[in-house]
């Protein structure tokens, strides 16, 4: 463990070395899913780097000088927006990079924070974010799409020569999207209606839930930041026995205890671990969005049909 | 009434743990607190807490948020600042508080390199604030056994423990029992802050510890009644913590640590020794 730690970091000081590389665009992805999306749409001519790496919790990250260094190189800056990335603005302030901020998330169709069935009104997130709006917005593939799209229309206007390539790569990559969420759709087609409600650590599948017609509970709200209190773990736990909740799910960026003590209270197994707001490492289950999506909806319906 | 005060626990399972957790917490840190402030260190509880932070995040790293490694590692980084602090006052002519904030402030630094080295998965806040609600049969037995520990060990060095307070220089010039009774106790303070880690988060801890201690000292002197009496008014804050999380929808930890400087603060009006008492010249005639 301590060997991958150090060579993570020293992996990461090598990344973010001043290297001459044949790529035409520096690229600087808030977090993971964003990264591998511009992955796809830029191919060999861009370089990545990522601020909030794999299994990190971009809600709470702080910041490090390497990254207002890489965000100071950069020629382009991808953010999801929304409100997700609370460390943003300083950075960008901080960094005093003239590389355009790009909101990958625009033109997506926000689901309010107050519009979420399972979710809690968070005035505070209001406050802090300047945003009232579920940042999760990935969670649906069709925004995914969405997300492609800007990310081509930014490296367009970034890079002109490349500009075929990368209108190229995310017609492919919009392709493989589709099948994707045909994909998503059969197989919550195959779920019984009834046994369509599943609980996980904090509100991050708003998106999901409304693509998909699963339904999602959570004990924490859309932040990680918040803590629950005793009222919200109790109407949990009601709610999970009146609306016969199926299965139970750990997340990869949260505290586990919390959820196993929810499914102690009610008797459901957890069913397995879901990627949520960040990918996993590369030898991990959910290395790339598409696998990530895949990987979540066959652990879900794994764990519903165990039921 | 029943309803208001009786069902939550009776209905939820995680209500049950946390209350019990918490309680056994209380009984455990009451004590500590009461002898903590009897001998003018209610800060040293607090930089204590600090000083865990690192070896609870050496657990951390290498297990991953695992109770027993994450203990085992505070313990040892809390005794170790402890021994540390305590051995410099003694063989050298600095006083235990310069050398205390020096070594636990050494050991914060340290602790919050560690956490953020591994990135902000799962990070440093749920480090430094555990949940109540969460306690599982592990960290209960954990807790438990501290108390336990603790209360054999108080009941063991209990004159040692009372003549230090009043008059450690006596102590030390008729028995060899002082530097053991000390040490003894550091470590006491340490386990107790290691038990309460889980349940409350680091910071919190601190709170059940001298909260319920400083709200005793406003009602008694004597020793023993003192210690029960914070035992009692942690026990009290704890139920009333998880009512008041419960019925007002308030995160648990803070609201018991509110409830304990509610306490405090109505103690230290109404107490027989708080500042009512202290203003009318006819109860200090009487108590004189």
């Amino acid at each position: 463990m301590y060997r991958t730690v150090l060579f993570a970091a020293l992996a990461n000081l090598l990344a973010l070395a001043p290297v001459a590389s044949a790529a035409n665009l520096n690229v600087v992805a808030s977090f993971s899913i964003i990264a591998d999306l511009a992955k796809n749409v830029g191919g060999n001519r861009v370089e990545i780097t990522t601020i909030v790496g794999p299994d990190g919790d971009a809600h709470v990250y702080e910041p490090r000088p390497a990254d207002a260094v890489s965000m100071g190189k950069a020629d382009v800056i991808l953010v999801n927006g929304l409100g997700f990335e609370g460390f943003l603005s300083r950075l960008v302030a901080s960094s005093a990079t003239t590389a355009p901020v790009v909101e990958v998330s625009r033109g997506v169709a926000p689901l309010n924070l107050s519009d979420e069935p399972a979710g809690h009104a968070h005035p505070e997130v209001e406050a802090e974010h300047g945003s009232a709006f579920d940042p999760h917005a990935w969670q649906a593939i069709a925004n995914a799409e969405i997300y492609v799209k800007n990310i081509a229309d930014a490296f367009c206007a970034a890079d002109k020569a490349g500009c075929a390539t990368y209108t190229a790569n995310s017609t492919v990559y919009l392709a493989k999207l589709q099948a994707l969420d045909s994909d998503v759709k059969t197989a919550v087609a195959a779920i019984a209606p009834e046994k369509r409600v599943i609980i996980t650590s904090h509100d991050a599948f708003g998106y999901f839930e409304n693509a998909y017609g699963l339904q999602f509970l959570a004990p924490e709200g859309m932040s990680t930041e918040s803590e629950a209190s005793a009222a919200d773990v109790a109407r949990l736990a009601d709610q999970v026995k009146r609306e016969k909740a199926s299965a139970i799910f750990i997340e990869n960026i949260t505290d586990e205890r919390l959820v196993r003590q929810i499914a102690a209270e009610t008797g459901l197994t957890v069913g397995g671990t879901l990627y949520s707001d960040a990918l996993s490492t590369a030898d991990g289950p959910a290395a790339t969005y598409i696998d990530m999506v895949r990987h979540n909806i066959e652990t879900i319906k794994t764990a519903v049909q165990g039921s | 009434m029943y309803d208001l005060l009786i069902a939550p626990f009776a209905d939820y399972a995680f209500m049950q743990r946390a209350l019990i957790g918490s309680m056994l917490l209380a009984l455990s840190s009451g004590p500590v607190g009461v002898f903590l402030m009897l001998r003018r260190m209610s800060l040293t509880g607090d930089a204590m807490s600090h000083a865990l932070l690192p070896g609870a995040a050496i657990g951390f790293l290498l297990y991953g948020l695992k109770i027993v490694p994450m203990t085992i590692g505070g313990l040892i980084a809390g005794l170790l600042v402890a021994l540390l602090a305590g051995a410099v006052s003694r063989f050298t002519v600095q006083r235990e508080d310069a050398s205390m904030a020096a070594f636990y402030l050494i050991s914060l630094a340290l602790g919050v390199l560690l956490v953020s080295w591994r990135g902000s998965s799962v990070d440093l806040m749920h480090v430094l604030f555990g949940t109540v609600l969460a306690l599982d049969g592990a960290a209960l037995t954990l807790i438990g056994t501290i108390c336990v520990i603790t209360l054999s060990l108080l009941a063991l060095f209990w004159r040692g423990l009372v003549a230090e307070c009043l008059d450690p220089l006596f102590f030390r010039s008729v028995s060899r029992m002082g530097t053991l009774a000390h040490f003894v106790f550091l470590g006491l303070v340490v386990l107790n802050l290691v038990a309460g880690f889980q349940a409350l988060g680091t910071l919190l801890s601190v709170g059940l510890m001298m909260l319920p201690a400083a709200a005793a000292r406003f009602w008694l002197n004597r020793v023993g009644p003192m210690c029960a009496l914070a035992c009692g008014i942690g026990m009290l804050s704890c139920a009333a913590g998880m009512l008041l999380s419960y019925h007002a929808s308030l995160p648990s930890g803070p609201a018991i640590i509110l409830s304990a400087g509610g306490i405090y603060l109505l103690s230290m009006l109404a107490g027989p020794r708080g500042m009512l008492s202290s203003l009318l010249p006819a109860s200090r005639h009487r108590t004189a």
